[in-house]
Parts: C-alpha cells; structure tokens; sequence
C-alpha cells in the first residue's frame, strides 16, 4: 500500500519545524517514529500534504532526572524507556508497559511523543501518565507551555497541542519512598490493542495508609480516563480486600468501553474490575520489596 | 528527493518520492530481494532490515526516512565466499524454516536481539521474534536455530539439531 503523495521536510532544528508547521498550516502532520501515522497513511485514513519529520532535530531523546522530576524527550523510542536504569529505579511500570506495547522493531521505531500526541485512548502511554501524574511539554512559535496530564487528552485523535505546537518533552515527579506502580492489559495476541488496560501508582505510609493513588484505564473510554472515584476509594484508608474491591467496582462502573471483536461491554467492565484488583495487588507488592 | 543510503556496505544515490517505502527501495530500485513484504501493515516481520544496527519493518518506514543511514539486509549476512553465518547454520541444521518466507525478517531479528543478549533463554527468544510471524513451522524450531547460533557464536557446542516432534 502506498501514500498519497505528500511533501517530505527534515528540519535539523525546533525552530526551524515550528516555523515549517506555521508555514504548512493545518495539511502539514509532525513524523517523529511514524508507527501510527504512516500505516495510516498508507491505508489513506490520513492524507496530510506535508510530512514535517522531526527525527533528525537534536536534543529531543533523553530520559534523566532534575530537581525531583523525571524528563523524557518525545523522541525517546519505546526500547530507550523499555531499558532505561533511571526509569526501573522510580517506576517498574515502564517495563510493564513497553513489554506490551507492539513488538522489538515497532519499539525501535515508536517514540513516547508520538504515543501521546497521536490522542488514541488505545494507546498504553496515556492511562500510564495519567497513572503518573505526568506534565505534557509542548513548544510553539512563543515558547514552552505545561500542560497537565488531565486537560491533554480532548477526544479521538484530539489533544491539547495547539496548531503550531510540538510535544517535546514529558514531565514525571519522582514519587516518595513507599511507592510502587504496575501495568498490565490483556490483548488477544502479542501487538494487539488492549482489550482492556489499567496502569495504577500507589504510596503507602509507615502504617500501610495509601496516600496517593494515580489509576489510568486505556481503551475503555473515548478519551484515556482517570479512574477518579477509585483513586478517593483508596486513599486516606489502609489497603484491604474491601477497599480494593470497591475501587475496582467503581473504575468498571466510571469507565465506557464499546463492544467490538476484543468483547463486549459487560466483558470489558469485568475485565477493567479485574485487572484494577491485580494491579492493586501488584504495586503494593512492590513497595514491600 | 534525492537520498543517500548505505545498503550493505555500497552507497546508493537516487531520486526517490517522499512516499516510497523503504521496502519498496530496496526490493525495486536495489534489487534486493531478500526482504520480503509480508502483510504490508507492520505485523508479521518479513520485511525486517537493520536500520543503523537496529531492527525494523521496512514497510513502514519511508525511503527518504533512511537518508544518511546505513542498511542491512539478509544479502550481507553469509560470507563474501558463501559461508553461513551462525543463524542460517541454526536455521538450516534445526529445520527452522519451511516454506522460507518469514526466515529473512526472522535472521535480521534475530541479529539484534543475539547482539543485545548474547545467552538470550528461550521465553527471552519467544518475546524477541514477537514481531516476526511464521506461518509454517510453530517456532520451536527457530528457537532451537537461535539457540544453536547463540550457543556457536559463544563458543560453546550447540545442543543436538534432532528436529523436535512436540
């Protein structure tokens, strides 16, 4: 299958893309690892006129840590994150996540950037940033501008970047001892997109008093959702059968996954209430260790 | 536009549209048929090259995307003289293909995957070939060809190359 024709740009610097995004208008589409845009185009779902491709500009693929927060450039591919030592120490949810997501050559191409920006609630990242409480870094003509994990996502193939925007980097706060976080979705085969998907960072205090709770759903909902009323459901209270039980029973109830060939929506409900009780399980056992 | 790209070691120089796919390059405009194009729609692997020394789907990867990069594909893998290299020995003495097809993205998977883990085990084998599709064999005899390439390229005896029924 091949492309309608476009225009091909390779800008070596941020300035000079934002100037060609400008120039372009609304026809032009930023490529950074093009794993969900160019099959797309191929399928002539997307047809943009211009392709501005981003991979050649520097200072976009890094991954370390500043005064507290985590910073991953956009153009960090899946395989950097899948074995970055920095993220196994805060956050064993990357090597959950990256694991699942495609396969190793898809990985070595995919970039985190793309994985937001492209706004698909079947994507993995989002329900993890979510779960993370992550800051979105985007850079325009006038400068860079934060935006909260929670008013990036807008709807279908919808976000927070502006016209003239590009994501650049993704902001994490470094969580507090006594946090763990997990990852898991269930797919009919390795690549697949989630049939369900739920992402969850807790800490506990000293007396096993859960302070903070961060829980994502991926491909339940037309826009990546935070299971809120889960979240209240955990926190100020220790973590016991009851309350576990009760923040799954919410984010099956909160989220609203439509029925296709993964299953249907009462399948996809039981399957949210399952894997929230699991990852639950699987974060607090890691805070133990 | 015009791109430049190393492919086995030879640089080409040629005027491609920006919508060429890099598969579609090296098979029509290189001739180098080795790469084959499976699905089309980056599930099954066929179309694995290394790109800078890293493995990926060709097909959806665009020409003008490899422009000062260098390519591998399945050509350059045996000796200049013909000599197998270790992963075609694995494939041929272990039965590791039938029908052929997917055996060229299989081996320029398989490449990284021994270079970034040289004593890889087998669920660590079964996730590293999770991008490649074989519609033939079942894959116990790809894992035992990785295997025996892993075990030569160590220096150590590969295990017995009986085919295994299971």
């Amino acid at each position: 299958m091949i492309a309608q024709s476009f225009q091909y740009e390779a800008p070596g610097t941020l300035a000079e893309a934002i100037s060609m995004l400008h120039k372009y208008g609304e026809e032009a589409k930023v490529l950074s690892g093009g794993h969900s845009l160019i099959p797309m185009m191929k399928l002539r779902f997307a047809n943009p006129e211009c392709l501005i491709d981003i991979n050649g500009i520097p200072g976009l693929a890094h991954i370390k840590e500043e005064g507290g927060v985590i910073k991953i450039g956009a153009l960090t591919r899946e395989a950097e994150i899948e074995h970055s030592d920095l993220l196994k120490k805060h956050f064993p949810i990357f090597a959950d996540v990256t694991k699942l997501i495609a396969d190793p050559q898809v990985r070595n191409r995919g970039t985190i950037g793309g994985n937001l920006a492209h706004g698909d609630a079947a994507n993995d990242h989002p329900a993890v940033m979510l779960a993370l409480n992550a800051t979105i870094i985007a850079t325009g003509s006038d400068g860079e501008r934060s935006i909260p994990i929670d008013e990036f996502f807008h709807g279908f193939y919808m976000t927070e970047l502006q016209f003239g925007e590009i994501l650049t980097e993704i902001q994490i706060p470094v969580p507090p001892a006594g946090t763990g976080s997990a990852y898991h979705k269930l797919e009919r085969k390795v690549g697949d997109y989630a049939t369900a998907g739920v992402a969850i960072q807790l800490t506990l205090d000293s007396k096993g008093v859960c302070t903070a709770a961060g829980i994502g759903l991926t491909n339940v909902n037309p826009v990546p959702l935070r299971a809120s009323r889960s979240e209240k459901a955990l926190i100020g209270k220790p973590i016991t059968d009851e309350t576990i039980a009760e923040a799954a029973k919410y984010a099956s109830e909160d989220c609203s996954p439509s029925a296709d060939l993964r299953g249907s929506e009462e399948y996809k409900r039981a399957m949210v209430a399952v894997l929230v009780k699991r990852m639950i399980h699987k974060a607090v056992e890691r805070i133990s260790k | 536009m015009e791109i430049t790209v190393t492919v086995n070691g030879e640089q080409h120089t040629q005027d491609v549209e920006p919508r060429m796919l890099l598969v579609h390059f090296i098979r029509e405009n290189l001739n180098l048929t080795g790469t084959h194009i499976g699905c089309d729609t980056t599930s099954c692997g066929a179309c694995t090259i290394l790109l800078d020394g890293k493995s990926v789907k060709s097909c959806t990867i665009l020409a003008v995307q490899a422009n000062g990069k260098s390519v591998r594909t399945i050509e350059s893998v045996a000796g200049a003289d013909g000599h197998l290299h270790p992963l075609q020995e694995g494939f041929k003495e272990n039965h590791g293909l039938h029908c052929g097809f997917c055996t060229p993205g299989m081996i320029m998977r398989s490449i990284e995957l021994l270079e970034n883990n040289p004593n890889p085990t087998e669920e660590e084998i079964r996730w590293g070939i999770s991008g490649n599709l074989c519609r033939c064999t079942g894959y116990n005899n790809i894992v035992k060809a990785i295997e025996y390439a892993s075990a030569k390229n160590r220096g150590v005896e590969p295990a017995s190359t009986e085919p295994q029924f299971v």
